[in-house]
């Protein structure tokens, strides 16, 4: 019961504030927004037993990636509300195109199926901790598609690094 | 009756630390003072040991000031925001077996989390008091956090590899009692390593560039005065000493010390810290300030890769033994 009702209350501020997200005029009130919806990610992290999901999302999206955005919010114009204009400025033709998404979401909900039990069940996890069953996992079962995300970080970092020099030169 | 005891063991925990922070700031004051061959503060009680009540007093009836331009919902919250993730990194701290208030499995996860956050408090209050100072020293604060963050996190892994636990009574217990098992010494990289992203995570001297007094004014401080100015200051003390407390759990073996004290177990925790915070105050009244680019590539360039290279010889240790 108390799970539910803590579910029901992430779920529900999770929505209000990506909604809010979207409607605040001032950028800087949008990332706060996210980073509020960002802390009750967690709490459903938390709520299902994933403790290091939680505080890893936590650390890296709330403190780290939100705070870049932050940054080069800052960068890119200093103070003075900060306004944006709408994306599209026919109104009908935006409320036709997010009331079609809509439903066709909502559509897909009857496909939605609870996947096979694992061979981790909760009283599993807390025996051995969600850190090291997560560890467990990641370095022997899903090995592999760690490696390949590890790599496309890699690239990631090298085109940053490479980005960066260019600009460097030029000047 | 559970969550009443849990209540008034946190207002303990509060009221201790907060006199704590009160009586940080007298000891800095003193200590600094005699370095620097004078009295520090004697006119209020007795070699003036009634001056931080007083202070507190003072800034509590202080009038608070919110500049005309600023952006009024953020500039109120920020030091709120400050203070309580510094106050909830309490909670996971173990001070002696079973003193804890939350005993997590992901204790050290935890205490990242709540010092990273604790940088939007800065952040916000740069951005929010719509000033050139307070602006600059928000952004230095936020560019010297996410850099420092990161070898202060992988100098801790060495720690976790070697405990296996992410718990902190785990980290502790797993050091040993002896003096010698402590993991200062197999983690000597890992403890210099912590310790400079320490001070910078704190903006401490000599990485105190968010709010250089000499430069900036007294960067994102500048427009906050009476009592939103003292949570700051408090959550910068209550920084320390949550800092230092990471270094005792993970370093110096916690609450274990040559001689088991009766009726009082925390006290070797509570000595390592202050051995810990008085290192703070020597060095703040000893060095100068780092230059901005200079502190970048201090922790980009050297304590991240002597990091990196602490996990690989841990792993490596951990491999052949």
């Amino acid at each position: 019961m108390l799970n539910q009702l803590a579910f029901l209350y992430c779920a529900s501020v999770i929505i209000g504030t990506a909604l809010l997200a979207v409607r605040f005029k001032n950028p800087v009130y949008s990332v706060l927004s996210v980073l509020v919806l960002f802390f009750h990610m967690a709490g459903l992290y938390l709520l299902l037993n994933a403790e290091f999901l939680a505080a890893i999302q936590i650390i890296v999206y709330a403190g780290a990636v939100l705070v870049l955005y932050l940054f080069v919010l800052f960068l890119v114009s200093l103070r003075e509300e900060v306004k944006i204009e709408r994306f599209i400025k026919s109104h009908r033709l935006a409320t036709a195109v997010s009331i079609g998404l809509g439903l066709s979401l909502l559509m897909i909900i009857p496909s939605f199926k609870l996947g096979a039990k694992g061979e981790y069940p909760v009283e599993r996890i807390t025996e051995l901790t969600h850190t090291k069953a997560m560890g467990f996992e990641l370095y022997s079962t899903y090995l592999l598609p760690f490696e390949v995300a590890g790599l496309i970080l890699l690239i990631a970092v090298i085109g940053g690094l490479v980005l960066a020099r260019k600009e460097e030169e030029i000047k | 009756m559970q969550i009443l005891i849990i209540l008034l063991q946190i207002a303990a925990l509060l009221a201790i630390v907060l006199l704590h922070v009160a009586y940080t700031t007298y000891f800095e004051r003193k200590i600094i003072g005699h370095m620097q061959v004078r009295m520090g503060p004697m006119l209020v009680g007795w070699h003036g040991l009634l001056q931080p009540i007083a202070d507190g007093i003072k800034s509590f009836f202080k009038e608070d000031i919110i500049p005309e331009q600023a952006d009024k919902p953020l500039f109120l919250a920020a030091p709120i925001i400050c203070l309580v993730t510094m106050l909830a990194s309490l909670a996971v701290l173990p001070f002696a077996r079973g003193w804890v208030l939350a005993d997590i499995n992901i204790g050290l996860l935890f205490l990242f989390a709540m010092s990273s956050l604790a940088s939007y408090g800065i952040i916000l209050a740069g951005w929010a008091s719509n000033s050139k100072y307070t602006f600059l020293g928000g952004m230095r604060s936020m560019a010297q956090v996410i850099s420092y963050e990161i070898p202060m996190g992988l100098s801790l892994v060495g720690v976790m590899m070697l405990s296996g636990s992410l718990n902190l009574t785990e980290i502790v217990t797993a050091q040993g009692t002896s003096i010698f098992s402590i993991y200062l010494f197999p983690q000597i990289i890992g403890f210099f390593v912590f310790f400079i992203a320490m001070l910078a995570e704190t903006n401490r001297v000599p990485f105190d560039l968010p709010e250089a007094e000499t430069e900036l004014v007294s960067g994102y401080l500048t427009e906050y005065s009476g009592m939103r100015y003292a949570m700051f200051f408090m959550a910068e003390y209550i920084g320390m000493m949550v800092m230092a407390s990471i270094g005792t759990v993970c370093f110096l073996g916690g609450w274990n010390g040559p001689f088991e004290i009766p009726f009082f177990p925390p006290f070797w925790f509570i000595l390592k810290v202050y051995g810990f915070l008085f290192l703070f105050i020597w060095i703040r009244a000893t060095l100068p300030r780092y230059r901005y680019d200079q502190l970048m590539e201090l922790g980009w360039k050297l304590l991240i890769p002597l990091a990196l290279l602490n996990i690989f010889l841990t792993g490596l240790f951990k491999v052949f033994t």
